[in-house]
Order: structure tokens, then sequence, then C-alpha cells
């Protein structure tokens, strides 16, 4: 009668309950900083799933303000906690403790200190040396090595070349081997990813005052978008309900109208090579502008993140601004995700590519056939084109797509919300998430944030790949 | 016509020659395919679209489709075909999702012909019509495929896959109507031409993406399928349903498979990504590629054999920017450096062996083995004489059977439900064990289990019930061990009925002679190498007269050594003990100690112990003082010895009898050995209740852990019938307590009885009451349950 004490339904409720109310209680303001709180927290009630996911998945054991705010799209929640859960804590090449750091490593790159405290703790919990803690000089010099791929995957992916992988895996004393590679280079892309995923929700920091330990010296305050975005609620308020409304419906008119027109002209428009070329350099150059603001002379770092990384200012350099170095533009149908990826992550690192595999299959055709307040859409189109503008950031190309949709789909302040979320995701602003789509519903952003975090994932990912291809043949 | 094509090829002097060559492209290759004369290849890459003409020794460069200034992505090829009609016609697939067809018969430079924008996202494939001129076929990405013909502008069909992105279609050869495409998503569909609403047919193929496929050019109803999941399949189309006939395992991704011409079972493949080498495999022997191609190294992107009609030729386009020529005779085959062999271990303790025919007549003839027990069969494949390089498959097996009365492990299954293992003291254990043993008839092993109550009870420790049986005799247990070193061994190992097994058993070997001489016969049909061995060797061979014994090996030493190898343990310890003087103040142990070889040392002949006794009471006084550790050496020794024989169940309960005392003597390794071949070997005869005893009394982490293993337990609410996946007895569907009792109806606290049929079940005193008078389930759902 173990089982019937220890599980009995009642009981376990009430444990629900009580978790429940635990995270959401102290903080006022909800999981996110972006998203008012009754939107996610109203999800959350009606979705018994959720807690289960997070039972069965949940390294830390607790419904985190991410997972809050994903459980907003739970049919993607499950493969995004049960990819991570695989990388985390199931059989792997790594280490556990190893896992944790790199993932550390990976946040501190975007300054993410949610995701850094996060890792902290888990770190310390899975065994790991607290002296590590004190910043990169403290940690075996074989961890120390994989700076140079987190600064480039996290920044400028199409940097990466075959020696990078080369110096890592060539036999010596801190070699790495390559299985254990693709393992740190899933979980560097994975936390970058996820780091531009909690600056562009404006994810809150978790309250939890019993977890703070030694180490936890990031102070919270320090980063938090939310006194950021703060700043702009009033100046936002007053915004949207002098004429936002208006104009943001006509606005939504007119996105609708355009999907129509590119879905029915499509055939009779002939665009010639150059015009298709001319288009995606165009859509890179002006990625280049679309991030007006030099942010350039305050880069934003202080001791308590920095020891994780070396060479903080390395940041995003526009790919259209490679200069000299005249790097082809990766074209994506000479290494795509599903032909060559997936098989060599695979192979190297078995199980991950098929729940990655799932993972980006599921971001891509989650659709719920709703535009804000239209329903029986197909927004396959607008999908599209904020998975292959991210794409387009990194220098991937697609034979197959016409540019031109990008420039009719994504209005200028998507675009600066989508390259800032990307490529410089800590300098996220509410005013940022709130400027764009304002007619579209919160889950509806959650799900472009879902999206770009995919899309960049697995741009980091093919670059790495490849690398690691070219080093085998 | 195409038979007559190859009659002249073959008889006019202008069979297809040449050798294994190769050319560089400027350019990574995508695709290639062969015109029908098999003097002609097209390379077709993202920066690459020309024209080879195959010579004898070279390729030459015929023609470059590469025309204009600027590169547009309509050059840019996924893939390419060449019509098999019309010389002059190919069609590209380019990465933008345009088809092209290209007509070699223009007069101007610029060859291009057609030009279809009509897919949205990039064609993987394009494929014509086998007999048709003017129908082309495409497949692409964005999850459609389209039939064109070429006299028209448009497409005359579009056929929705209702899934995602296709990535191969292939007409069939034979069915003028069919056609077969591949998708993202594992599936593949059969579709009739004339009707683009729905597919006539769709099964589940692979796990993951399906990347390619190819009609048998011979057998209409087959279907070779390759996928992401290393896999090629062999399906057979001709029943209701697509049956799977072969399967390969290859070693990555299958980017490209294709028939063998006149091959019936031969295909080859090469993969997307990590391995280049192209294999050509015997579907029926799906282990082992029967050639393999290593020439490129970079992914092989494309491969076409030259000739409709002509096995020996496979031509191949790559990633490392080469085009090569492969020669059948030029390619390395695995078989040939492999040696297949065959082990299986019966039940019972029949063996049988298979290997290469060769491999064992060449080793039974070198090295003849007295006292044969085999009974080899000797049997050959039946070769498709058309498969010349079928490597000649003949193996030989060999069964070797036990005798029926030792086959019977009557013995150890009796042992070991018998042996006491825990729970009570060391001396009640051995001696325990000890009677066990010798009532089975094991003496050596009796009188180890008594040893080893002597060694390691001392005498102060000893009950005082067992004092009682002692005989008062001045005997002690160093020399007894001599005496039965001398004189049990042999009744003991005989009485244990392994010296008949030496002898040799003839059970249905008349069968085996009569099925190997039919299989002879057929042999002489065969025109293969090999199968001309005279039927009386054969014959002889089943004799026995030579053998190479791999396990039987120690079975037979079995019956001589004990002879020696105990006497060779025993006697150092002797020795050790004669060198050490003897402690005269421990005269006082001296009447203890004989007790202790007495209580199962009666029918132990004391004879021999007599005969010693004068020598042994002086090394007793001393024998007692010793520390237990003294003797660590030698029990580990013995241990050993019993594993060594195959009486892992001496060493593994002794083992577990005598614990902390013997543990850190033996390597956890070893010790881990012995337990997990133990617990194996209980598991075979069923002993559950007593390898899980095994599991649990073990000291080593890695066997214990084995009961820590899948410890979850699967149960189906009672009410909905759908698996709980929630844990504790509320199904989180019905939200109801799934764990009532079906008889009373209460909620059953404690055992839980429950029929995996129907998920009912109760109270194990209500069920098994009711299930007396009743088979059908109590909760009247009409299942038949039962108790066992």
């Amino acid at each position: 009668m173990v089982f019937l004490t220890n599980n009995h339904p009642v009981f376990a409720q009430f444990q629900k309950e009580e978790k429940r109310i635990r995270v959401s209680q102290p903080s006022t303001r909800g999981p996110s900083a972006f998203i008012p709180e009754k939107e996610v927290v109203q999800a959350n009630t009606v979705d018994e799933r959720t807690n289960l996911l997070v039972e069965e998945y949940s390294t830390s054991g607790r419904l985190d303000n991410i997972t809050q705010v994903m459980s907003l799209h739970a049919q993607y929640l499950e493969s995004f906690l049960r990819s991570q859960f695989y990388m985390l804590r199931m059989d792997g090449p790594l280490p556990l403790p190893y896992r944790h750091y790199i993932a550390i490593m990976a946040a501190a790159r975007h300054q993410c200190s949610y995701l850094i405290n996060m890792h902290v703790d888990e770190f310390l919990k899975t065994g790991g040396i607290a002296e590590w803690l004190n910043g990169l000089e403290y940690v075996p010099q074989r961890l120390k090595n994989l700076n140079e791929i987190n600064k480039l995957l996290a920044h400028r992916p199409w940097l990466i070349t075959k020696d990078h992988i080369q110096k890592l895996v060539k036999t010596g004393e801190n070699n790495w081997s390559l299985p254990e590679l693709v393992h740190a280079v899933v979980l560097l892309a994975h936390y970058h990813a996820l780091a531009s995923f909690v600056f562009g929700s404006g994810i809150n920091p978790e309250r939890d005052p019993d977890t703070s330990n030694g180490f936890r010296l990031i102070s919270v305050n320090n980063f938090c978008v939310c006194d950021l975005a703060n700043d702009n609620n009033i100046e936002n308020a007053s915004l949207s309900s002098n004429f936002g409304i208006v104009d943001s419906l006509s606005e939504l008119e007119a996105l609708m109208e355009r999907m129509k027109r590119l879905q029915e002209e499509r055939e009779d428009e002939e665009a010639s090579q150059e015009e298709m070329t001319t288009r995606f350099e165009k859509e890179q150059k002006e990625s280049l502008f679309v991030v007006s603001r030099a942010f350039d002379d305050d880069i934003v770092s202080t001791s308590d993140v920095s020891r994780y990384i070396e060479d903080p200012g390395f940041g995003y350099k526009d790919f259209a601004r490679r200069g000299e170095d005249h790097l082809p533009t990766f074209r994506a149908q000479d290494y795509t995700w599903e032909n060559h990826g997936f098989s060599l992550v695979n192979r190297l690192y078995s199980d991950i590519g098929h729940l990655l595999d799932e993972k980006f299959r599921m971001v891509y055709n989650l659709t719920y056939n709703t535009m804000a307040t239209h329903e029986d859409v197909d927004t396959t189109m607008l999908r599209r084109a904020l998975f292959n503008y991210v794409h387009c950031m990194f220098g991937i190309r697609y034979d197959d797509y016409d540019y031109g949709e990008v420039n009719q789909l994504l209005e200028r302040s998507l675009k600066v919300y989508i390259k800032t979320v990307t490529c410089y995701p800590e300098r996220t602003t509410k005013r940022m998430y709130d400027s764009y789509w304002r007619q579209f519903k919160h889950s509806e952003k959650v799900h472009v944030n879902l999206l770009l975090m995919e899309a960049r994932m697995q741009a980091e990912l093919l670059y790495a790949l490849r690398a690691i291809t070219r080093h085998l043949t | 016509m195409e038979k007559m094509a190859r009659v002249t090829t073959a008889l006019g002097g202008n069979t297809l020659t040449g050798r294994t060559m190769y050319c560089h492209l400027d350019a990574p290759a995508n695709a290639i395919s062969v015109c029908r004369d098999a003097a002609q290849v097209v390379v077709a890459g993202r920066n690459i679209f020309k024209i080879y003409a195959i010579e004898e020794e070279q390729f030459v460069e015929k023609l470059n489709l590469r025309v204009g200034r600027k590169p547009s992505l309509n050059f840019s090829c996924a893939d390419v075909v060449w019509h098999q009609m019309d010389e002059n016609l190919l069609a590209t697939a380019a990465t933008n999702g345009v088809v092209v067809t290209w007509n070699l018969g223009k007069p101007s430079r610029n060859k291009q012909d057609q030009l279809f924008t009509e897919h949205k996202r990039t064609v993987n494939k394009v494929c014509f019509h086998p007999t048709e001129a003017y129908m082309l076929l495409s497949g692409s990405q964005d999850g459609y495929m389209k039939c064109f013909d070429l006299r028209k502008k448009d497409s005359v069909s579009t056929f929705s896959g209702q899934s995602e992105s296709v990535r191969d279609v292939q007409f069939s050869i034979r069915d003028y109507f069919t056609f077969a495409a591949t998708f993202e998503n594992g599936n593949v569909q059969l579709w009739d031409i004339r009707r683009p609403d729905r597919y006539e047919r769709m099964f589940t193929a692979h796990n993951g993406p399906v990347f390619c496929c190819d009609w048998h050019p011979e057998d209409r109803g087959w279907l070779a399928t390759g996928g992401r999941d290393k896999m090629v399949k062999v399906w057979d189309m001709n029943t209701n349903r697509a049956k799977e006939i072969y399967c390969v395992q290859s070693i990555a991704s299958v980017a490209r498979v294709k028939w063998r011409p006149e091959c019936k079972h031969h295909l080859a493949t090469c993969s997307m990504m990590v391995d280049h080498n192209i294999y050509v495999w015997d579907v029926r022997r799906p282990y082992i590629p029967s050639a393999m191609f290593e020439e490129h190294r970079d992914v092989t992107t494309g491969i076409v054999w030259r000739h409709l009609h002509d096995p020996y030729f496979l031509l191949s386009g790559s990633k490392d920017s080469t085009l090569y020529q492969h020669i059948f005779k030029d390619a390395s085959q695995p078989i040939e450096r492999a040696n297949p062999e065959g082990l299986c271990y019966g039940l019972f303790g029949d063996l049988a062996f298979a290997a290469k025919e060769s491999l064992v007549t060449a080793d039974s003839n070198r090295k003849p083995y007295p006292g044969d027990r085999r009974h080899p069969i000797f049997f050959k494949r039946k070769l498709d004489p058309t498969e010349q390089f079928e490597s000649v498959s003949s193996s030989a097996l060999s069964v070797f059977e036990t005798e029926p009365d030792s086959s019977s492990m009557g013995w150890f299954v009796d042992t070991a439900r018998r042996y006491a293992l825990a729970g009570r003291s060391l001396a009640e254990l051995c001696d325990h064990n000890a009677k066990v043993a010798k009532e089975l008839s094991r003496n050596q092993v009796a009188q180890t289990w008594t040893m080893l109550r002597i060694i390691y009870c001392s005498p102060g420790t000893m009950p005082s019930a067992n004092l009682n049986h002692s005989i008062g005799k001045g005997s002690a247990s160093l020399p007894l061990m001599n005496s039965f070193n001398l004189k049990d061994m042999a009744s003991g190992m005989g009485s244990e009925a392994r010296l008949d097994w030496s002898k040799g058993e003839n059970r249905s070997e008349n069968i085996l002679l009569d099925s190997s001489a039919t299989l002879i016969t057929n042999d002489e049909n065969e025109e293969t190498e090999g199968s001309d061995v005279p039927a009386d060797y054969l014959l002889g061979d089943v004799e026995g007269d030579e053998d190479e014994l791999y396990l039987m090996d120690h079975e037979n030493a079995h019956t001589e050594e004990p002879e020696y190898v105990l006497p060779q343990e025993a006697f150092p310890l002797r020795h050790e003990i004669v060198d050490n003087p003897s402690g005269p103040d421990h005269l006082q142990d001296k009447a203890d100690s004989p007790h202790v070889s007495g209580n199962e040392a009666e029918t132990v002949s004391l004879t021999p112990v007599e005969s010693f006794s004068l020598i042994s009471i002086s090394h007793t006084l001393y024998e007692s003082r010793l520390p237990p550790d003294f003797f660590s050496a030698l029990v580990r020794d013995m241990l050993r010895f019993y594993a060594e024989q195959g009486d892992v169940q001496m060493a593994v309960s002794v083992l577990i009898v005598l614990g902390e005392r013997i543990r850190k003597e033996i390597d956890e390794q070893t010790q881990e050995h012995w337990y997990t071949s133990y617990i194996d070997l209980l598991q075979r005869f069923r002993l559950w209740n007593i390898s899980n005893q095994v599991i649990k009394l073990s000291t080593c982490r890695a066997i214990t852990c084995l009961n820590q293993a899948s410890t979850t337990l699967h149960v189906n609410c009672s009410n909905c019938k759908r698996p709980m996946s929630n844990k504790g007895w509320i199904c989180d569907r019905c939200r109801q307590c799934a764990s009532t009792c079906a008889v009373c109806h209460h909620v059953v606290k404690g055992l839980f009885v429950w029929c995996q049929g129907c998920s009912h079940g109760g109270h194990l005193q209500h069920i098994l009451k009711w299930l007396e008078s009743s088979t059908q389930c109590p909760a009247g759902c009409g299942h038949l349950c039962e108790y066992t």
C-alpha cells in the first residue's frame, strides 16, 4: 500500500496545486514581463498535461517560467522538454556537471542571468566542483577550449571551419572525442537559442529564495529585462490606447491581403535569376540597418557573467558585412538538416537526432490556422518567412525561396524584433515586443519566439555539423 | 528490342569494355544519368552540367550545357535524367523548384527546351516514363508530384501526397500506369497516373525519410527503398499489403538504390553522409555487401549502371568532384575476407556450429581429433548460375549432441533448488550443502563443502550441536583431504556420469547421414566450384575421423584432468603445513578438531584417514591455529577450478556462503562473470526464484542492480481499459479508482491480483475463490480469466 499513500490522487492533486501556487504567488508579475500574467496562468490551469510533462522531464522538478510561457503551446512543449531532458540527463558522452557548465557558458554569451542561475544550481546539484563557478580560469583546459567555438557559434557561426573542429579533437591531453563534441555543440546551440527565447519573451527571474546559495552571485536585478521593459510601459500604454488599435487593425488586414496576393500571384510573377539573388542580398543588407541604434559602445558585461566567457566584446557581425573574407553563402540545399545534419548528429550522439528532428518539425508545422482575430488562415507562408529570415541573417540561403516575400510579409518593427532576438537577444525590450503585430495574441507572439529560437538553433547546428562533416572527409 | 540490343552488344564484338577510370569534374556532382547507348553520361550538380563520352580508356567531355554568362539557379541541378527512348532528351530538377527539359538536337548552343516553374520548392527528383516518349514526372519538397506532357506547356496532372516532401518518384517498369513516390515522413505511395485525386496504396516503409526507391527491372512486384534509417528494404507489391521480403542494414543513411541488371537479387547503394563507398548487396545476404567500391573521397551522390543489361559496369558521381567508372572485377569483395561462422548452444547442451566449408575441412585435415562426437552435415545453397559473382557459399554445419542421460541436467536443477545459501550459520550451510551434494552422489562437491566448513568454522565457534557428532577418531581435516584426493575423486567423477559422456552418442546419426546424402545429390547438379566434394569424403567425415573441437575440448578434458589437477592443488598445502613447526600450546584444541571432519565423513572411506592419522594428528594441532586467511589462496584456486570445470554453480554457491571471507580474494570481474553465468543458467532452467535469490545475495554491484532494472509495472485501468499513465491507482481519464476488487467492489489494499487480458482484478482470495467456480471474469466482461 505504499503507493497508495504516496501517490494518492488527492494528495497528488494537492501537491500540484501547491506547486503552482508557489511559483506564481510570490511573483506578482507572472512568468513573463512582456505577457500579462493572466494570459499565461489561465492557460496553465487548463492544462493538466503540462504538469505531467514537468513531472517527467523537468530537471529541477518544478514548473519554471520558461515552461509556463511555453505551455501556451503544449504540443511543442513536450518535444522541447523531451529533447532538453535528453541532453541534460539521459545517456550521453558528457558527464552531468559538464553539461550544465556548458549551458552556463552558452548562456553567458548573451548575459542571460536567468539561465545561468538556473544551471549554476543544477551544476552544483549534479556534483559539479564549486570552484569552477569562479570563472573560466578555474575549469579544466578541456572545457576552456570550448570557449572559441562557443563564441563563434553564438555570434558568427559562419566562421566555424573544420580547423576549429580539428583543434578540438586532435589527440592530446585535452582533446574532445567527436561524440563529446557533438553533445557539447548541441548543448551550446540549444542554450544560445534558449537565451533568445528568454529575452524575446521577457522571462522573469525565478522567485525562489530557498535556492539562493553562495554562488548565486549574479544579481537578478542587474539584467532584469522587466526593468528595462517597465520603463517603456507608460509610453506604450498611451501609444496603443490612442491610435494603436485602429492602426494595427488595418495593419493586420494589410498583412492578410498581402499573403493572399502572394499566394495567388506566385505563378505569373516570374523573377529572373539575378533578381532572386539580389533579393536575398537586399534582405541581408537591409537587416544591417534594422537595428539602427548603435549599441556597440555600451556592451553590458559585468564580471558576474563574463567570467564564464572570454572576449566578451565579440558579437554578431552582419553576415552581409563579412567584407573581404568573401565567405560564400551557405546553400541550404547542399547541407540540410533532414539529409545531412540529422544523420551526423544521430550517428555521434545517438537518438538526439530524432528528438531534435521532431522538435524542428513540430515548430515548423505548428499552426492553429488563426491570425489574431481571423480563423482558418493558412499561415505556412508567414512561418516560412520567419524561419528563412532568421537563416538569412546567418547567411543560409534557400534556392527555392523568394526573399521578396520576407519583405512583403514582415513589417519593419517585426524585423527589428527578429534581428534583436536572434542576434543580440540581451537588447530586447518590451517596447520592441509590443511594437509589432499589435493585434496579435500573446500566444501567437510566443509562437513567433519559438520559431525564431528553433531557426537559430538549426542554423548554428548546420554550421557546426557542416564543419564536423568536412573534418571527417 | 532491348534484348536485341543486348545480343548485338554481346555478339557483334561490341561488348562493353573498359577499365576502372575516372575524371575530374570542376564541381561536386549531385546526380548522373546515362544515355541509352551506354556511351555517354550526363553529370549534374549545383555548378556543373556536362555530358561526357565514355571511351575505352577515359572520359571525354562532349558538351557543357551550362551556357551563358550569368549562372542561373535553373542550372543548379538536384537531379538529372536521360530519356531511355530518346537520345536527345534530358530533364533536370533545379534546386529552385524548376523542371527543365533539354533537347540535344537543337542546333543552337543553348539546348534548353522547356521550363516548368510549377513547383514552389526544390524539386528532388525527375523521372521519364520508360516507354512513353513525352511523359515526365517530378517530385518536390512542396509535397506535390506533377506529370508533364512535353508537348504541352503546363503539367497535365498534379498529385498531392497529403504529407511531407516527396523525395523520389519512379515509374514502374512493367505497369504502364503505376508510379511509386517516397516521402520524407517514411511513407511510400503508389499512384495510378490516370487518377490524380488519390493514391492507390500507401504504407510506411521507413522510420524517417525515404530517400530513394527503385523498381526491380525484371520482377514486376519488387520495389527497393532506402531511407535515413540506414536500411534498404525490398517490398513485394504483388500482394494486397506491401510485404517486406528483404531488409539490408547499411551503416549510413541510404541516398540511392539501384537494382543490378541481370542479377535478380543484387542492388547497389550509396549513402548520404559519412560513408563514401558504393556497395553492391545480395539482398539475401543482408549483413555483408557482396562487392564494394572504395574510390571516392567524399560522399557518392549518384550511381547508375552503365547499360541496362550489363551488370559489370557501374558509373558514379561524387561530391569530391570526380566521375568514376567502376569495373566489377576490380571491386573489393568483403565476403572473400569474411569467415562466416555460427555457433549456438541448445538448452540441453547440444551445440551447433556452422562455418565455411573450406575453413572446416582445412582445419580438420590439419588437426585430427580422436573421440569424435560430431555429426557434420554439409550442404550447399542453391546457386543461381547467372550470378557469377556470388561467392561460393557452401558451408558445413556440425551438430554436437549430448547423450540423453547426461543431457538431463537434473543434478543441476536439484542442487540449485536444495542448496542453502544464506540464513543460517556457515557451518550449517556447509553441512546442508554437503549433504545435498552427497545425496546427488556428487562426492567431490560434498567433500569440498565439508572442507570449507572445517577451514572456516574454527572449533571455537562451532555450534555445540555439531560436537555431538564427533567421531572421536584422531583424524583431522587435512589428511581427510588427501584421502579423497586419492580415492573419492575418481568415483565422484564417475558417479556424475561424465565419463560416459565422452563415449559419444549416435542418436539420429542415420537421419543425418541420409539428409547429407540427399544434399550431396543436389550438389552434384550444381556446376559450382566445391560441389565436387566426393560423397565418401562427406560420409567419412560423418563418421568423425577428424574433428576440431571448440567447446568440447574442455568437456573432454574434464574426464581426465581431475586425477592430476586436484592433487596438485592439495599437495602444496600439505607441504606447507609440514614445513611449519607445530604449536605445542594448542594441544588443547586437539580434542575439538577431529569433530570437524566427522559428521559428513561417515561414508567417506576412513581407511586412508587412519593410515595417515599418525602424521596428521601432529598437524591438526597446528591447523586450528591457522587464521582462516591462510586458506584463502587455496579456496580461491578451488573456486577457480570449479568454474573452469564448468561447475559455476559450485563457485557461486561457495562464494555466497563464504561471503566476506573469500570475496576480496577474487577480483570483481571474475565474480561478476561467474554470477552472470550462473544466473543465466538458472534462468534457462526457469529457476526464477533461485536466480533472484542469487542476485539478491550477490555482493557485486553489477549483479544486484539487475534486480533494480525494469521495475515498472504497467497497468490498465479496469474501467476504461486504457493504460494508466498516472502513478497511483487513480485513472486520469475516467477519474476512478482502478484497484477495486471485481468481486467485493471494495478498494483493494495489499495484494492486488489482476488479469492481464481484461485488466480486472481484486483481492487475491476473492479472485481465487471466484475462479474455482467460474472461468469467466468476475467483472462480467466475458473474458476467460486464468489464474496460474
